[in-house]
């Protein structure tokens, strides 16, 4: 039988390695990824679900940390952009597009938008224009204007792999 | 932001999770925690509880009642399910088309169709939508389970038919007959954003169903319009005369986005939209 507790021990397979840790039940997936495991790589912007600056994966779906409790990520697998380049520190496909086609200015929204990017590039190998465009609807960019991070995705789509 | 200190219990079933419901002053049932998450940092709801429903797989399903004449989806089914379910495409797609539009890829990954329905904030998608298709909902507590009519069971905001110390089930919806047609429409903030007014239509064999949403704090049913059009004539012309009155049966609130006045005439303008989208469905 499960009774209510404020802390529970909490089971996560973060970038591919397995971190159990107790944590408060009413903190955050993106203060449990910032705070408790220094992963600072995914950020808070709005906090309030619009912005989607702190999008990672969750069980291999694209989700906004910031509107999820760390313990309901347990026994899940969590990806953050930290994962994406992993040890050996080279860059995805989609990461070194990013940087040929300037879809980052001050650099905020981006791991949001990276992470957005990759799981639809992972489920759609070669998006169109317009499915790039849904796909990052959750994922405001207050410099760029856009176009050059739909410019971007499209190009790793058509360039291979994310 | 940081969350008030709360409670958390993962049941393993269905009767465990409403036993915790039931034993526990001021619990609450956490789906996919797109709205719920948020209210709570707001402060807006303070929850002594949260029952996280995450492993209950059997919410987690959609399929056909024993006699095919109806989808049954579980509370716990996201709307990126919805849009990317065979039985809803076959049944009704209406379902998936509408779970599409919902906020965005984000959400709707983590959103649920029980969630959606138990908030029922007035700008919502699924509770005029299921309205207008004449959808029920299963609700189980520690006696049983009863279901009740989409009608009966939104309330209010935040407030349904389910009761303290029950759980929403599941949410029937009549499979799509022949020469039914399905549309929802309205006017939102952006092209993509929350409805400042919402009208869902059905149209059947048996006439044409319409639920107008934003304007109260329940999906209201436009029934003085439906039954102007029991004829069968869905011409331009007809569903305009049709609307005329709707709005002004409407008492609907002001706000920043849209005086009270406006809504009466979106609400018509809407209703209109959906049943002309709805007929020219029907018709194949």
């Amino acid at each position: 039988m499960s009774e209510p507790t404020t802390s529970r021990t909490v089971t996560v397979t973060i970038n591919g390695t397995m971190v159990e840790r107790e944590v408060a039940t009413s903190k955050l997936l993106v203060h449990f990824l910032r705070d408790d495991l220094d992963l600072t790589g995914t950020h808070i912007g709005c906090d309030t679900g619009n912005c989607g600056a702190c999008t990672v994966q969750v069980g291999g779906e694209a989700v906004k940390s910031c509107m999820m409790l760390a313990v309901q990520a347990d026994g899940l697998d969590v990806t953050t952009v930290e994962g994406l380049a992993g040890d050996s520190g080279v860059l995805t496909p989609l990461q070194r597009s990013f940087g040929e086609h300037h879809a980052l200015q001050c650099g905020y929204c981006t791991p949001g938008m990276l992470m957005s990017a990759t799981a639809l590039l992972e489920h759609t190998p070669h998006p169109t224009e317009d499915e790039v465009k849904v796909a990052l609807q959750g994922n405001i960019c207050r410099c760029t204007g856009y176009w050059n991070i739909v410019e971007a995705v499209v190009a790793a789509g058509k360039s291979g792999s994310a | 932001m940081l969350l008030r200190e709360v409670e958390y219990a993962r049941p393993a079933s269905i009767d465990e999770a409403i036993r915790l419901l039931a034993e526990h002053d001021g619990a609450r049932a956490l789906a996919g925690g797109q709205t719920l998450v948020n209210v709570m940092k707001a402060r807006a709801a303070s929850p002594d509880v949260l029952v996280d429903l995450a492993d209950l797989a059997e919410l987690r399903t959609i399929s056909f009642s024993a006699d095919q004449s109806a989808l049954e989806i579980g509370a716990m089914v996201t709307s990126s399910q919805i849009v990317g379910s065979s039985e809803v495409e076959v049944a009704r797609p209406i379902l998936a088309e509408v779970a599409s539009t919902i906020a965005d890829l984000q959400v709707r990954n983590r959103g649920t169709i029980g969630g959606n329905i138990c908030v029922n904030d007035p700008t919502n998608h699924f509770p005029p939508l299921l309205v207008a298709l004449g959808a029920s909902m299963t609700i189980q507590g520690r006696d049983g389970e009863r279901t009740v009519s989409a009608e009966e069971f939104f309330l209010g905001v935040y407030f349904t038919a389910v009761g303290e110390g029950e759980l929403l089930t599941r949410i029937s919806v009549p499979t799509r007959s022949a020469g039914t047609g399905d549309a929802m429409t309205g006017i939102t903030l952006g092209a993509h954003g929350t409805y400042i007014v919402s009208a869902a239509a059905s149209v059947g064999s048996v006439g044409v169903r319409i639920a107008i949403g934003c304007v109260s704090s329940v999906p209201e049913r436009a029934t003085a319009m439906e039954q102007q059009l029991v004829g069968g004539d869905y011409s331009d012309a007809a569903v305009k005369a049709a609307a005329a009155g709707l709005g002004a049966s409407l008492d609907p609130p002001s706000d920043v986005h849209a005086a009270a006045d406006y809504r009466r005439h979106l609400a018509e303008v809407s209703a209109v939209r959906a049943v002309l989208q709805a007929a020219e469905r029907a018709r194949g």
